[in-house]
């Protein structure tokens, strides 16, 4: 069966995770496509999804306001792969707040055990890139491009950390999904996306 | 997909490094502006209407003292917004937050920086504080964003420092022609540059770098991607779903509205009707159905050329 790899493709930085699906399928297989998606139809016979980077408010309030919301959240409890990056990481957890604003309500798919805190490192000028270690990807450092990044306040007893900053999780993962508050699709290094062809794709 | 070329003595730009965190780099500053693509940047001028916009979608809110609309009714000099209401809106929403300072006005932008603002537009809708030169970019730690007409001067935009750009439109006007007008330009100018790069035509892409007053690196990397190197939304007149769409369409990685949401009659439906258009511009369908939630009737009054006492595209450097 060909694989097919999804990218939410309501807002944020697709164009980057289309690319750089291409490229590891390259790596990883023969061959491969990669698909935006913006409806529910847009779903059928996808081999795994991913959630860009950009902002979760406006995402989330975009799916919801069609059936692609709950489609997806039900694929994903049937165990459709997800990579979730920065604001994908915060659709997928259980629960977030906001570092400074705190109480945010927001549309969450609330598959993933994990609770966030939104723009934890504070604004844009406190942004930054810094070379992390990803257990599973050996000991090569990997480029974390941290932008307005969450942090993983909150962890279930399923869920797995891969990598740390600070001592606090930067890469979890929990059967189906594997979720990042980085963005490994900035960073040049398709190592991550690899791993999860190899890994989460059955 | 994200380019890291800015200009010939990029090594020399200001980094600043502190427990093996790196902030303010080429990459850090332009992958801010590859997050809010396909989203909505908002004009706002309160706290009120940062949260109509939040809550519409908007992937980002502009506070302004004043609409571009009522920049232009009140004449004067235009400078960035009191400090106070950005504190305010940076306080009470979630998604990030843009202030405008003058072009060239190097302190306008320090005072922004330390305020903390997420990313500054050295724009032309205040008034320009220096004819000759824009801000040195690569000296700030907080991203840029610029106008630009033409394909020479958002060149010359990134050469600077701007870690993403804008078309200049016209601001305040609610009519999108010269939106379109800068972007179809742009477009047309690539192509150019493109043929000629994908030709091996390496003499006359140096004579056309010339022409733009750019670097051959940086129009080199412009051929070689077919676009420019960073992000690059339409603002300058959007007033209506329809007009964010033909946006879209056309190429934009994103869309500003400035005066177009806060000066119709039906801010917080055309907003939401705004976001569903740019976000869904490739299905008629449903930018069609938001259109229809919108009355005309409540659109912001529009400007035309014969009534309009100056142009805010033709001020400051080029």
């Amino acid at each position: 069966m060909t694989i097919t790899i999804g990218v939410l493709g309501l807002q944020g930085d697709l164009e980057e995770h289309v690319s750089a699906w291409k490229q590891a399928l390259e790596e990883c297989t023969s061959s491969g496509n990669v698909r935006v998606v913006k409806k529910k139809e847009d779903l059928g016979s996808l081999s795994a999804i991913s959630l860009p980077g950009g902002e979760s408010t406006v995402m989330g309030g975009l799916a919801s306001r069609s059936e692609l919301f709950s489609e997806l959240k039900e694929r994903i409890l049937d165990g459709l792969p997800v990579l979730g990056t920065c604001a994908g990481m915060i659709l997928l957890s259980k629960g977030s707040r906001d570092r400074v604003v705190t109480e945010k309500k927001q549309p969450l798919l609330g598959v993933l055990d994990i609770e966030v805190e939104r723009n934890h490192y504070g604004r844009q000028g406190e942004s930054f890139e810094k070379m992390i270690s990803i257990s599973v990807l050996g000991p090569e450092p990997y480029r974390g491009v941290f932008i307005r990044a969450p942090v993983v306040r909150k962890i279930g007893d399923g869920v797995k950390s891969l990598a740390e900053l600070d001592g606090e999780p930067a890469c979890v993962s929990q059967g189906n999904l594997l979720a990042t508050s980085f963005h490994p699709e900035l960073s040049g290094d398709n190592r991550l996306h690899s791993y999860f062809l190899r890994e989460y794709l059955r | 997909m994200i380019s890291l070329w800015g200009f010939p003595l990029q090594d020399k730009a200001k980094v600043w490094t502190e427990n093996e965190r790196t902030s303010g780099s080429t990459l850090v500053k332009r992958g801010f502006a590859h997050m809010l693509k396909h989203g909505v940047v908002m004009d706002v001028t309160n706290v009120e209407q940062a949260q109509i916009a939040e809550e519409a979608g908007a992937v980002s809110v502009m506070v302004l003292d004043k609409l571009p609309y009522d920049v232009r009714k009140a004449g004067g000099v235009a400078r960035t917004a009191g400090l106070g209401i950005i504190q305010a809106v940076m306080d009470h929403v979630t998604i990030p937050v843009m202030a405008k300072c003058r072009i060239g006005h190097t302190y306008e932008a320090e005072v922004l920086q330390s305020l903390g603002v997420d990313m500054i537009d050295e724009s032309e809708v205040l008034t320009p504080a220096d004819e000759e030169r824009h801000i040195w970019k690569w000296d700030f730690r907080t991203p840029f964003v610029n106008g630009g007409r033409s394909l020479g001067e958002a060149l010359r935009r990134i050469e600077e420092g701007a870690a993403m750009l804008r078309t200049k439109g016209e601001p305040g006007t609610g009519n999108v022609a010269e939106a379109i007008k800068h972007f179809r330009l742009i477009k047309r100018e690539i192509s150019e540059a493109k043929a000629l790069y994908e030709a091996g035509d390496e003499q006359e892409l140096f004579l056309l770098s010339r022409k733009y007053q750019v670097s051959l690196g940086t129009l080199v990397e412009t051929a070689r991607l077919g676009r420019v190197p960073v992000v690059n939304f339409a603002a300058g007149g959007i007033a209506t779903p329809a007009d964010a769409a033909e946006m879209m369409r056309l190429g934009a990685d994103g869309i500003f509205v400035g005066s177009g949401i806060f000066k119709s009659k039906d801010p917080l439906e055309r907003a939401k009707a705004v976001v569903m258009a740019t976000a869904h511009f490739d299905e008629p369908d449903i930018v069609a159905e938001v259109q229809e939630g919108i009355d005309e009737a409540k659109s912001m009054e529009g400007l035309d050329e014969s009534t309009m006492v100056f142009k805010m595209q033709e001020r400051g450097p080029q």
